[in-house]
């Protein structure tokens, strides 16, 4: 065990993982972290807690993940490297791991030219990559200088995000290598919503072994109108949304009850896809609906381990 | 090159409202070749600023001159005799240019009467492009040629991000990702499982992270026998 969280734990009994996902508010009402902590509670075997997600300020994930901790749900903390430097992030690494979280989730960050702050300078100082290499150092004590640490290392089980359906398209899997290599333990995928695309990337990624070096989760994300399925085909960098979805969307009386019986569908067959360890569930500002996925997929109750 | 372009017109108005007499200092050097501030912008520049100012009833005098290189001291000494008799200097050369003009003249206001943008490449009439951010230790040789710092929305070494689509970054369909470039490229000459060594983290220190940067060649410095 790398940090013994519930994640790594799961992962490693080899059941079918849950991961859910909750963005902080653009405020510092913590009770609304508290909130959907509770509604999602036993549903799921971490909560991932944006870093600032799309560029825009919000509630500090670790300060997120802090309250997660009071109502007994695992965080896992996303870090991304556009807003911090080697320094500020191995002191917030040592801050989350003092205070108890286990997992944290490596990303490159959203541009801040989509976010509320544009005019603001990004810092890069490391890339995602780079990221998971570092906290891979710090927990074999040492920090990213090379200089070894004169206290216990901070236990840290390590994620990744892995977009299939980015371009190019083969070094997707190359880059996904490259996240295992350098020490990454899990990956959440950008949600699948092109199922074919995703199967060609997993017959890469199995071809190659890396489901045996990496535990992968696939992205779910329910759909909730037709007007959001296709803009996010067409306009946000780095997803798609498969035509058959949106007809189906497009034909439904109820288009928000299809969504979620796509991401039913989805859940049951990726449940049978060779090398896929569980799912990540990301219904932002649609958190209530996890529960109803979750039990329509048999994935609740939760397993002991 | 540096790549540069003239402030607009009502800003450098501004810049020169309390003046009488200025000099419109030219730079026969990058911003001549991106035409933002050779002679021939000078001259333009000057009518538009005398025109502007007649209007108001509040004429500005304007001497004309464009000289070699505005980042060499040796160039503005055949000019002393000209800045004696103005108010203050707007120079177009860029940035170095500009603050070079200032440390010649310490006694004279110099005002900036462009924007230097970036160091890149001119792809077409009229466009210019990003390819160098001077950072200090150059990987291109691990890069296919092709510069992540500079051409890189994110300056990532491990890239693409999982931003980039049909070969373009996230921040705009306008922008190539520089990434997708260096793989193709690397694909091309047959090198792309280059790219499945990680790139380490990148040593700052040689870039302006390191602070205001200096270099000195003791070579030459010998040779010249200072």
């Amino acid at each position: 065990m790398k940090a013994g969280s519930k994640l790594e734990r799961m992962l490693e009994s080899g059941n079918f993982t849950v991961t859910g996902e909750i963005g902080p508010p653009k405020s510092c009402n913590g009770e609304i972290v508290r909130h959907h902590a509770r509604m999602l509670k036993g549903y799921c075997e971490s909560y991932n807690l944006t870093d600032n997600q799309t560029a825009i300020v919000r509630l500090s994930s670790i300060a997120a993940g802090k309250i997660l901790l009071e109502e007994d749900c695992e965080p896992n903390i996303q870090i991304v490297c556009r807003d911090r430097n080697r320094i500020a992030i191995q002191s917030d690494v040592l801050g989350a791991t003092a205070l108890g979280m286990k997992n944290i989730l490596c990303l490159s960050g959203d541009h801040q030219k989509f976010g509320n702050h544009p005019t603001s300078k990004n810092v890069y100082d490391v890339d995602s990559i780079q990221l998971i290499k570092i906290l891979d150092g710090m927990r074999n004590g040492y920090f990213a200088n090379g200089e070894e640490m004169k206290d216990e290392p901070p236990k840290i089980f390590i994620g990744c995000a892995a977009n299939p359906f980015a371009d190019p398209f083969e070094f997707r899997v190359t880059r996904l290598e490259k996240k295992a290599d350098a020490g990454a333990d899990f990956t959440q995928t950008q949600c699948v919503l092109d199922m074919e695309r995703f199967e060609r990337w997993m017959e890469l990624v199995r071809a190659r072994g890396l489901h045996k070096r990496i535990k992968i989760l696939a992205g779910i994300t329910p759909l909730k109108s037709v007007k959001a399925a296709k803009y996010m085909n067409k306009y946000v960098a780095g997803m798609m949304v498969s035509q058959e979805y949106i007809d189906r969307l497009e034909k439904a009386e109820d288009v928000k009850a299809e969504g979620v019986n796509i991401a039913c569908e989805q859940i049951e067959y990726l449940k049978k896809m060779e090398g896929i360890a569980g799912v990540h569930i990301m219904a932002i500002a649609w958190e209530e609906i996890v529960p109803e996925i979750c039990k329509r997929t048999g994935l609740n109750p939760r397993p002991e381990v | 090159m540096i790549i540069a372009e003239r402030k607009p017109i009502e800003e450098i108005l501004g810049l020169l409202s309390k003046h009488q007499k200025v000099l419109v200092l030219g730079c026969g050097g990058c911003v001549t070749v991106c035409l933002a501030g050779g002679e021939k912008e000078v001259g333009i520049l000057s009518s538009q600023l005398t025109m502007a100012r007649s209007k108001e009833e509040r004429p500005l005098e304007i001497v004309q001159k464009t000289i070699e290189r505005q980042c060499d001291f040796e160039y503005f000494e055949g000019i002393r005799h000209i800045v004696k008799d103005v108010d203050a200097i707007l120079s177009l050369a860029c940035g170095i240019g500009i603050q070079t003009c200032a440390e010649a003249f310490p006694d004279k206001i110099v005002w900036p009467g462009v924007n230097t943008k970036f160091l890149g490449v001119n792809l077409n009439v009229g466009e210019w492009a990003e390819r160098c951010q001077a950072c200090g230790q150059c990987v291109l040789d691990k890069t296919g040629g092709i510069c992540p710092v500079a051409r890189c929305s994110k300056s990532i070494f491990n890239g693409p991000c999982g931003g980039s689509q049909d070969g373009k970054c996230e921040v705009s369909p306008d922008t190539d990702c520089a990434w997708a470039l260096i793989h193709d490229r690397l694909t091309r000459l047959g090198e792309v499982d280059s790219l499945r060594e990680i790139l380490p983290v990148k040593d700052w220190s040689y870039s302006r992270d390191g602070g205001p940067r200096k270099l000195v060649r003791e070579d030459l410095e010998l040779e010249s026998g200072k």
